[in-house]
């Protein structure tokens, strides 16, 4: 019998938890250097058509799937599919739904701890008239763990999402949703101001802010048919809103089926959208370029965003001076905790659904379970951060199993569960007129999409199996230290590989088990 | 900021920006549904 009596707030409430969901530290790191990775300005209009054809379909699809799965009181991807056809293998691609957010939680939490310890080292002044190179050195030292400091500083933020969790829905995720987001927003337009405004010659400043906006702006509409660049646009949307995780479909899980979907969906899915367009495209690009200059920002993004935000931002904040760099500081990983909390937050609710609904766990019971299986998964990325474990649990869980799932559940939702039930699922309680051209491109467009990014992402994966990447790097050393350091890598590479397929069998196992127990007890199934 | 950078940029930010704002104003005027709804604070 389930103990989940899980309820919502307030409709605004729910609106800035899902928000806060998709609003993550990629909307502030990943998309700027998107940006100018792929055109420029002209990148925004394969980005915003992918966010018409793929982003808001499973926007629709995952509410409406939540809410249907809440009817029969599920509150997780394994039953919500399950519910969904007669077929009983569903509830299996439903593990998805939990083994993502699982084995993101374990490494995006030890991410989000970067952060709060950021915040701490800009008000006591640790990155107060240092270097560049010592400020980068400074990361390179605490990813290290020349101090046990990251890994108290991960404990707190474990804890911190556990607690809050144990709260429930309406008396702890959306209370951090309500002062997060609007603090983040408030953060993020006060940086934005300060960026933009930003004079050549002020504060050391090589470059206006605007150089910087202009250089991300400036539409390169050569770029328009490449391949590439819709591939690129593709997977920030996927990223950005947090489809294929099997979030979304907990927090819908507990919308009553008579309540609004469609407009709640739209408007978490376009605050999202501003907080990436408006706010995340005016910060990070304009200081640095203010600073460092066009080419070597260029340069320093090579490898995404995170060097830049993590290693060069803190340095720059300093050249302001006194109490403005330290409010930047403060402001900026204040700004990149608030967006990685709500989401990591989402995270833990689909874990502790299931736990409820199978097992009759007590909600509390449930949170510090989570709690403790993320400190153990999350253990080898903060202890073997150097030797790919942490890109290596982002790389399935983060990127390959989310792309996986979206293509089941869309295939599910609009040709197995049938399109039409699907749109009736859709608009009924719909406080606005979706667009009857959406059933059409729900059917036919967004799979097909979906089915090219998986398709494209192919030889990737496949070389990602076959460890190319740090064979070349084998290959290619010659020193004997950094040969055995490359050859320890593999291992734990592949070690942690084995270990997320473990976590996941083990999540079918207990999915198996959950479907025996409801036989025994007479309780729904598909 | 050239021309092309500054109407590709206002064109989007301005659009994203009326198109999040007219949904939430859309969210905050809709009358709540008649209770029982999914909301635990509509219950008072």
């Amino acid at each position: 019998m389930s103990n989940n009596k899980e309820a919502w707030g307030s409709r605004v409430g729910l609106i800035l938890a899902m928000a806060g969901n998709a609003v993550g530290l990629g909307n502030f790191l990943r998309f700027p250097v998107q940006a100018i990775q792929n055109g420029g300005g002209a990148f925004i209009i394969p980005y915003l058509v992918c966010f018409l054809l793929m982003g808001i379909p499973l926007l629709y699809v995952e509410w409406s799937m939540g809410r249907f799965g809440g009817k029969n009181g599920h509150h997780s991807t394994p039953f919500i599919l399950d519910s969904m056809d007669k077929r009983k293998f569903w509830k299996y691609i439903g593990v998805f739904g939990i083994f993502t957010n699982l084995a993101v939680a374990a490494y995006y939490c030890y991410l989000e701890s970067w952060t709060l310890s950021w915040v701490w080292h800009s008000v006591t002044g640790s990155f107060s008239g240092q270097s560049q190179a010592q400020v980068a050195s400074f990361f390179g030292n605490y990813i290290s763990l020349e101090t046990l400091e990251p890994i108290v500083f991960w404990i707190i933020c474990l804890v911190l999402n556990t607690w809050i969790l144990s709260k429930g829905l309406s008396g702890g995720v959306e209370k951090v949703a309500k002062v997060g987001m609007p603090l983040l927003i408030l953060f993020g337009a006060i940086l934005a101001f300060i960026a933009v405004t930003l004079k050549a010659g002020d504060h050391g400043a090589i470059n206006d802010g605007t150089l910087g906006l202009n250089f991300l702006w400036t539409p390169d509409f050569s770029t328009i048919w490449s391949p590439k660049v819709w591939l690129a646009a593709a997977g920030q949307i996927f990223f950005t809103l947090s489809v294929g995780m099997g979030s979304i479909q907990c927090y819908a899980s507990y919308v009553r089926s008579k309540d609004d979907i469609a407009l709640n969906a739209m408007s978490a899915g376009w605050m999202n959208g501003f907080v990436e367009i408006v706010l995340g495209s005016a910060i990070i690009i304009p200081i640095s370029v203010g600073y460092l200059g066009i080419d070597t920002v260029v340069e320093m993004t090579k490898n995404g965003g995170l060097g830049l935000g993590f290693k060069t931002l803190p340095y720059l904040f300093d050249q302001f001076g006194g109490a403005l760099g330290v409010m930047c500081g403060v402001l900026w990983f204040g700004l990149l905790f608030f967006a990685g909390i709500t989401s990591s937050l989402a995270m833990g609710t689909p874990c502790m659904g299931f736990m409820q609904d199978e097992f009759g766990w007590k909600r509390e019971k449930a949170a510090w379970a989570f709690g403790f299986v993320v400190l153990l998964l999350g253990l080898p990325t903060v202890l073997f951060f150097n030797y790919g474990v942490f890109d290596e649990y982002d790389y399935w869980a983060g990127t390959v199993s989310l792309v996986v799932f979206a293509l089941f559940e869309i295939i599910l939702f609009a040709w197995v569960f049938g399109m039409d039930k699907g749109w009736k699922e859709i608009t009924t309680g719909a406080d606005i007129k979706v667009p009857i051209i959406f059933k059409y491109i729900i059917k036919f467009v967004t799979p097909l999409m979906l089915a090219w990014v998986f398709i494209s992402s192919l030889p990737g994966i496949w070389s990602q199996i076959k460890n190319e990447a740090i064979d070349k790097q084998i290959l290619a050393a010659t020193d004997p230290a950094v040969i055995e350091q490359l050859q320890t890598q593999l291992l734990y590479v592949n070690i942690s590989r084995v270990g997320l397929l473990l976590v996941w069998l083990g999540i079918a196992y207990l999915v198996y088990i959950a479907y025996k127990k409801r036989i025994k007890e007479g309780r729904f199934t598909s | 900021m050239n021309s092309s950078a500054l109407i590709m940029m206002l064109a989007t930010e301005i659009v994203v920006t009326l198109v999040t704002i007219y949904f939430f104003i859309k969210v905050l005027k809709t009358p709540p549904k008649e209770e029982p709804d999914s909301f635990s604070e509509n219950d008072k």
